[in-house]
């Protein structure tokens, strides 16, 4: 009898420990989730992650997009911004460069980061930065301005994803937020493998 | 293994309950903990059925009329979610039934951990107090409580209400979902450890298989919700930016998480009721279930299928045609397992000695109002008719139609199915029939419509509406008064139930009924099986 109560005892010890042990995992995978699903936006532009290549080695062809620009500053920055031109016609592979504005009408030195995002959003695999003022934050003295280049091409293999083969127009879209060490402030908090979708 | 003299000596306690305090505040017998989840259901759908009624008044007619402020009557909307479906549904069919019933029917003594047990009880009843204050503290600015729909969607549900009634309403979720998790692992330890000898898992009642389907899709969805609102959570108050684009967080991040566990969380609903159905179905046609073995194989398959599908919740949030395909094709699967089970009911039936007791009519007009929410959902899982019906009246239409009309009429079903055994009193048959008809007249009146409303364009979370949805949403309000009048009878019955000097038999409902909780007492025992039984033939059907 007491035979098969410690066995049936252990059992249960098991059964629990199994059940334990499948909870724990679920809820590390929840968190775990955060950087898998960074890694998995940038790895396949999902969601209007931009892609960060090289300059383009692909031939450029005669087919092209309009780009067009968009441009915010989050409420908490005095600053102006906005890009050189509304839109460019970007030929497929081809590299192209383009300006951006942003003037401080603060009264004090502030330290902004911008984060960007492309629409639709499934043409994130297929545009490539190159060279980004996002990359790094920037500080600008009261009342200065400056000008910041953005360096991309779009891959001509958009041409061949039937999702993307159709369209002929894409917005980039970048928004600033007040910064302190590369991080927007909102981000300050957040240790280790929070917030650090860098997109910036 | 016990001897006689020693048995003889336990059965001299069976019948000895403790104080009322200790019994039914410090509970660890299965039974009472399954009453104390039911009394506890009751009473959150009471609330919950309160808020809907507000819903239903204000959307009889077009302009607002009841709420001067639109936001309020979206606290409702989000307050009648949550109540009814982790404080209504998941107590009565898991904690309620599911106490009552799973030791009952595998022959065992008690749940594995019976403490435990009132542990999980009491989370869910702090979760749900938690929840009543989110109802009164501030929300969004200038208003009371959390508006954010039960899915509780960044940045609506951080940026756009700073005020702590969406904290409260997360640490109800936090409580219940402790409490859930824990009677999850206790219902797969009696499950997998406690069965009585001879009573193989193939052998086994089709409501304890529900059970421990549902258990374990559980133990795997609720982490992930766990660690979704964990994470908002500190989005609002810690500054992280898992969810906010600010810091480089994503907003559909959050949807990915909280629909892994919101689809498995529709089962998590239903499975129980498909469990409780098979019983009726079987015990009222004097026939064993068709297809035993394919109807607990079909809960596995749905289980498993269900979470493999999550994005047919959001097909507009921007995924790839490829991505969209696979979720229409994986979605239409669980049609297959579902399929199985509606058609082995009704081959149950096929053939059958049916006796249309209350439980009976409850269970056949489960069936029904399942297959009609069961197609529309069909319907909804083709992502390109999803794009146009998201959000429509149609949703909701298709949700209560597989929940308010399939786990609350389930619910209705194995309170009438069971009551006998529960208390030992009888509810009038006559209360049960006129309360089936009067539910099942005013549900399809109160839903039916929605279908129209959602095709002509009517978006849910709405306090106010052009003229043109007028006629159809003032139809929806009469069914829901025809519902409420239903609830009425319901309590008049309980209320003749006790008041009655007829006692229940052991077995009040004849040869159909094989499970062992029948072989018990009406009401069982104190304890029961101090001997276990021992199954020879076939009483898993």
């Amino acid at each position: 009898m007491t035979d098969r109560r410690t066995s049936a005892k252990r059992t249960t010890t098991w059964t629990v420990a199994g059940c334990t042990a499948l909870v724990l995992g679920m809820t590390g995978l929840a968190f775990a989730a955060v950087p898998l699903y960074d890694l998995f936006c940038k790895a396949t532009g999902f969601d209007g992650t931009p892609r960060v290549g090289v300059a383009s080695t692909e031939a450029v062809r005669d087919d092209s997009m309009v780009v067009h620009f968009d441009t915010n500053v989050s409420g908490t920055l005095p600053w102006r911004f906005h890009a050189e031109t509304r839109q460019v016609e970007a030929r497929l592979g081809e590299t192209k460069t383009v300006f951006f504005r942003v003037r401080n009408t603060g009264t004090t030195p502030s330290t902004g980061i911008a984060t960007f995002n492309v629409q639709p959003g499934l043409m994130g695999g297929f545009f490539v930065k190159v060279e980004c003022f996002c990359f790094k934050e920037q500080t600008l003295q009261p009342g200065e301005a400056m000008d910041f280049p953005v360096v991309f091409y779009l891959d001509p293999a958009l041409r061949a994803d039937s999702n993307t083969s159709h369209l002929s127009e894409m917005t980039l879209s970048y928004t600033y937020f007040a910064s302190k060490n590369g991080q927007p402030t909102a981000a300050l908090a957040t240790t280790g493998g929070t917030g650090t979708k860098s997109n910036f | 293994m016990a001897t006689a003299a020693a048995h003889a000596g336990h059965h001299a306690h069976d019948d000895h309950k403790p104080s009322f305090f200790a019994r039914w505040f410090l509970s660890t017998n299965h039974k009472d903990i399954g009453t104390l989840y039911l009394l506890f259901a009751f009473c959150a759908g009471m609330v919950g059925a309160f808020l809907s009624f507000g819903i239903r008044m204000e959307m009889e007619a077009p302009g607002l009329q009841y709420f001067s402020n639109p936001q309020t009557y979206n606290v409702f909307v989000t307050g009648h979610g949550l109540i009814m479906v982790f404080f209504m549904v998941m107590p009565a069919l898991i904690g309620g039934f599911g106490n009552w019933f799973v030791p009952l029917m595998i022959g065992a003594p008690d749940m594995a951990f019976p403490r435990m047990n009132n542990i999980s009880f009491w989370l869910t009843v702090a979760g749900f107090a938690s929840l009543v204050c989110s109802l009164f503290v501030e929300g969004a600015p200038g208003a009371v409580g959390a508006g954010t729909g039960w899915t509780v969607y960044p940045p609506l549900s951080s940026q756009g209400h700073p005020g702590p009634a969406v904290d409260f309403a997360i640490f109800a979720l936090h409580l219940s979902g402790a409490g859930s998790i824990l009677g999850a692992i206790n219902f797969i330890t009696t499950i997998l450890n406690m069965r009585a000898p001879g009573m193989t898992l193939h052998k086994m009642p089709l409501f304890a298989w529900s059970m421990l389907v549902t258990a374990f899709l559980l133990l795997l969805s609720l982490p992930v919700l766990a660690g979704a609102i964990t994470m908002l959570l500190t989005d609002r108050n810690f500054g992280t930016t898992f969810f906010d684009p600010a810091g480089g967080g994503d907003p559909v991040l959050y949807q990915h998480l909280f629909w892994f566990f919101g689809h498995p969380e529709v089962y998590i609903m239903i499975l129980p009721a498909f469990g409780i159905v098979s019983h009726i179905i079987s015990t009222f046609s004097r026939k064993p279930v068709f297809g035993y073995l394919a109807m607990a194989y079909a809960m596995v398959a749905i289980g498993v299928v269900g979470f493999v599908v999550w994005a047919h919740h959001m097909y507009t949030v921007g995924l790839s045609l490829q991505t969209q395909s696979y979720f229409v094709f994986a979605t239409m699967v669980i049609a297959v397992p579902t399929g199985v089970k509606i058609f082995s009911w009704i081959a149950t039936m096929w053939g059958g000695s049916i006796r249309f007791t209350a439980a009976m009519h409850w269970a056949v007009g489960f069936i029904f109002l399942f297959t009609v929410g069961g197609v529309t959902g069909v319907v909804l899982a083709n992502a390109a008719v999803d794009k146009y019906l998201h959000d429509t009246y149609y949703v909701v239409a298709h949700f209560h139609y597989v929940l308010s009309l399939g786990a609350v009429f389930i619910i209705f079903a194995g309170v009438y199915y069971w009551f006998p055994k529960m208390t030992g009193h009888i509810i009038p048959e006559w209360a049960g029939k006129l309360h089936f008809w009067l539910a099942f007249i005013g549900a399809n009146v109160l839903f039916f419509p929605m279908h129209f409303l959602g095709l002509a364009g009517m978006p849910r979370r709405y306090a106010d509406y052009p003229e043109a949805f007028a006629g159809w949403h003032k139809v929806s309000t009469y069914g829901g008064h025809i519902f409420a009048l239903g609830m009425i009878v319901f309590i008049i019955g309980v209320v003749l139930a006790f008041r009655s000097k007829t006692r229940a038999a052991d077995n009040p409902w004849g040869e159909g009924a094989t499970t062992l909780e029948w072989t018990l007492s009406s009401p069982p025992p104190f304890h029961q099986f101090e001997t276990l039984p021992k199954i020879v033939d076939e009483p898993g059907h």
